[in-house]
């Protein structure tokens, strides 16, 4: 099998000879951005190395990379406020849910299963619905097996932190380049509004003392992860009136001991999940007071803005979940591993992400050059590689840009129903769909009929379809342009 | 003396199992039982019962 026969496409088979690269006009390599990396500056070559290819830790490479959990660890040593276990529902999306527990054996079936169709899978996650740390027996079993079959893809953890010093040696040798721990509080008062209990040496704690026990831990092993060079990811879950405020002082803790990213989650607190938080009617953030939180942490410990809060047995894209066609039952007992479409997609992304990087860097360049103060919302509907390759009617969310003389930046992803189902589009959606877009400007799409297009029109908000298969920041810079009245520069598609 | 658990409220998530001192808890087919010839309420073993400290769901590991 050959690279060009592979596409960028997530839904397209691993099979198809369909070469979308070439529709995409880029395998026409530039010579001006031949051997370029997409590495920021500001980061050293060996941290790059970690996370070129984790959806999760880099933004760059979540248009490129999928991830799986594999749901092995069903047992928890706390209980949180906002979870709920007991509770499964095929169409939510949140961490901690799942349809399926898998035994070890049974996860490397699926693991084999995922990267034989899935080319993009790059990262093999436990995220409970348990604790990783504590289930561990079957989290280092399924390491191992994974590692065994296929030793280059990555191995990943959620913890809430509370066993994870016992096994931070453990997780170094099985090479564990990455470990998400959940820190929702620095101070015990606050920490005891959110967890009842927690169960350590063998016993069960409460209140104060629970979350002082929770607290130590997670520093402990925080700081352990750090000296041993393995990257830390910290999740909090913004809980208003709760810890939204003391959210700050968690950055700069989490920051002080080494944490490479911090991710701030809206809290989840449906009455329907029966969850502690839901049922006492705490409310969740709205949209905007996460992102003004977000704002007042920029300067501590570097933001993850394109969390998608998955469910702990997601499958492909973040913007997607294919956990529902890898289910056991569509799973041959035995199965084998074919490194072939991982390896040709793995060459195709080397080549397409050097020329994205290049296009990126000249479009954002164009932007600031254009001078005005202008800014512009822009939301995209993408189905990864980062490009302008999906319709309208079939995007489950759109990735929001926005540019201004700064420059061209990600600032995070709204979840939509899709409009379009089978070719007829449904009104009462579509008007969801206009409300989540709310503050947009542009929306840019592979194509939208006349009719959305035009109830959108009538929001104040205008469909361009004319920039398919074009990089989202090459197009975005081309509206930026027309936009408010500048020149661009020649040669720049 | 020994304690059993609520199938109907289990979450089937196992943590009773590895924590139990006395291997008295095993996967029956879809259900976690509690063996009542192997249970000892953990006496003599810890303070409080592992498989009712450890249990997320209230009530579910009781005294039979
Ligand atoms: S929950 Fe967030 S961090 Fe975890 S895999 Fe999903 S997007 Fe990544
Ligand atoms: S009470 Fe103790 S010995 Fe009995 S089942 Fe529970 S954990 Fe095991
Ligand atoms: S700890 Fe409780 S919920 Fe979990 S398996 Fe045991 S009885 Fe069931």
């Amino acid at each position: 099998m050959t690279a060009s026969m592979i596409s960028l496409d997530r839904s397209a088979s691993a099979k198809t000879s369909d070469n979308r690269l070439t529709n995409a006009k880029s395998d026409s390599c530039k010579s001006s951005s031949c051997g370029s990396t997409a590495k920021p500056d500001d980061m050293d070559p060996a941290t790059w190395e970690k996370i070129k290819d984790h959806p999760c830790y880099s933004e760059e490479a979540h248009h490129y990379f999928a991830r799986m959990h594999v749901a092995v660890a069903p047992a928890c040593n706390i209980q949180c406020n906002y979870c709920n276990r007991k509770y499964d529902c095929a169409n939510e999306s949140r961490p901690g849910v799942v349809s399926e527990k898998l035994t070890p054996e049974q996860a490397l079936r699926k693991v084999i299963s995922v990267a034989n169709e899935v080319p993009q899978l790059s990262v093999v996650g436990i995220a409970g619905p348990g604790d990783a740390c504590y289930d561990w027996r079957r989290t280092k079993a399924t390491f191992e097996k994974v590692a065994a079959e296929i030793p280059d893809v990555k191995l990943c953890i959620s913890t809430n932190g509370l066993a994870l010093p016992d096994h931070v040696d453990e997780l170094a040798r099985m090479n564990v380049d990455h470990v998400t721990i959940t820190i929702n509080m620095v101070d015990p008062q606050i920490g005891a509004k959110i967890y009842p209990w927690v169960f350590y040496n063998h016993r069960r704690y409460t209140g104060i003392e629970a979350a002082e026990i929770l607290h130590k831990r997670q520093m402990l092993g925080l700081e352990m992860l750090a000296a041993r060079g393995i990257l830390v990811k910290v999740n909090s879950v913004m809980i208003p009136g709760v810890n939204d405020e003391h959210l700050i002082e968690v950055n700069r803790w989490v920051k002080e001991r080494g944490a490479f990213l911090h991710n701030v989650m809206p809290l989840i607190s449906d009455p329907a999940h029966g969850t502690y938080y839901g049922l006492t009617g705490q409310r969740a953030p709205r949209a905007i007071e996460l992102k003004a939180l977000q704002g007042r942490l920029e300067k501590g410990a570097k933001l993850m803005r394109h969390c998608r809060q998955c469910r702990a047995d997601a499958v492909g894209l973040l913007g997607e979940d294919r956990g529902k066609e890898f289910t056991l039952d569509h799973i041959p007992d035995a199965v084998s591993y074919d490194e072939r479409n991982r390896e040709a997609y793995r060459e195709v992304v080397a080549r397409e992400r050097g020329n994205h990087a290049a296009a990126k860097s000249e479009a954002i360049e164009m932007v600031k050059a254009a001078g005005p103060d202008g800014s512009l919302h822009v939301a995209v509907a993408t189905k990864g590689g980062g490009r302008i390759n999906e319709h309208f009617g079939h995007a489950k969310e759109f990735q929001i840009y926005e540019a201004s003389p700064r420059g061209i930046a990600f600032v995070g992803h709204r979840k939509v129903e899709q409009y379009c189902r089978g070719g007829w589009g449904d009104d009462a959606t579509l008007d969801g769909v206009i409300v989540a877009l709310e503050g947009i400007d542009i929306v840019l799409c592979a194509k939208i009929g006349d009719c959305p297009k035009k109830r959108l029109a009538d929001a104040g908000i205008r469909a361009v379809d004319s920039y398919t298969y074009e990089y989202i920041e090459t197009a975005i810079s081309m509206v930026y342009a027309t936009e408010f009245g500048v020149d661009l520069l020649t040669g720049t598609a | 003396m020994a304690f059993k658990i609520i199938a109907s409220q289990c979450t089937q998530c196992g943590a009773c199992e590895f924590e139990c001192p006395s291997g008295a808890i095993e996967l029956k087919g879809e259900n976690y039982v509690i063996d009542p010839k192997k249970c000892t309420e953990c006496e003599g073993a810890f303070e409080t019962q592992q498989c009712a400290s450890v249990c997320p769901v209230p009530k579910t590991c009781v005294p039979a």
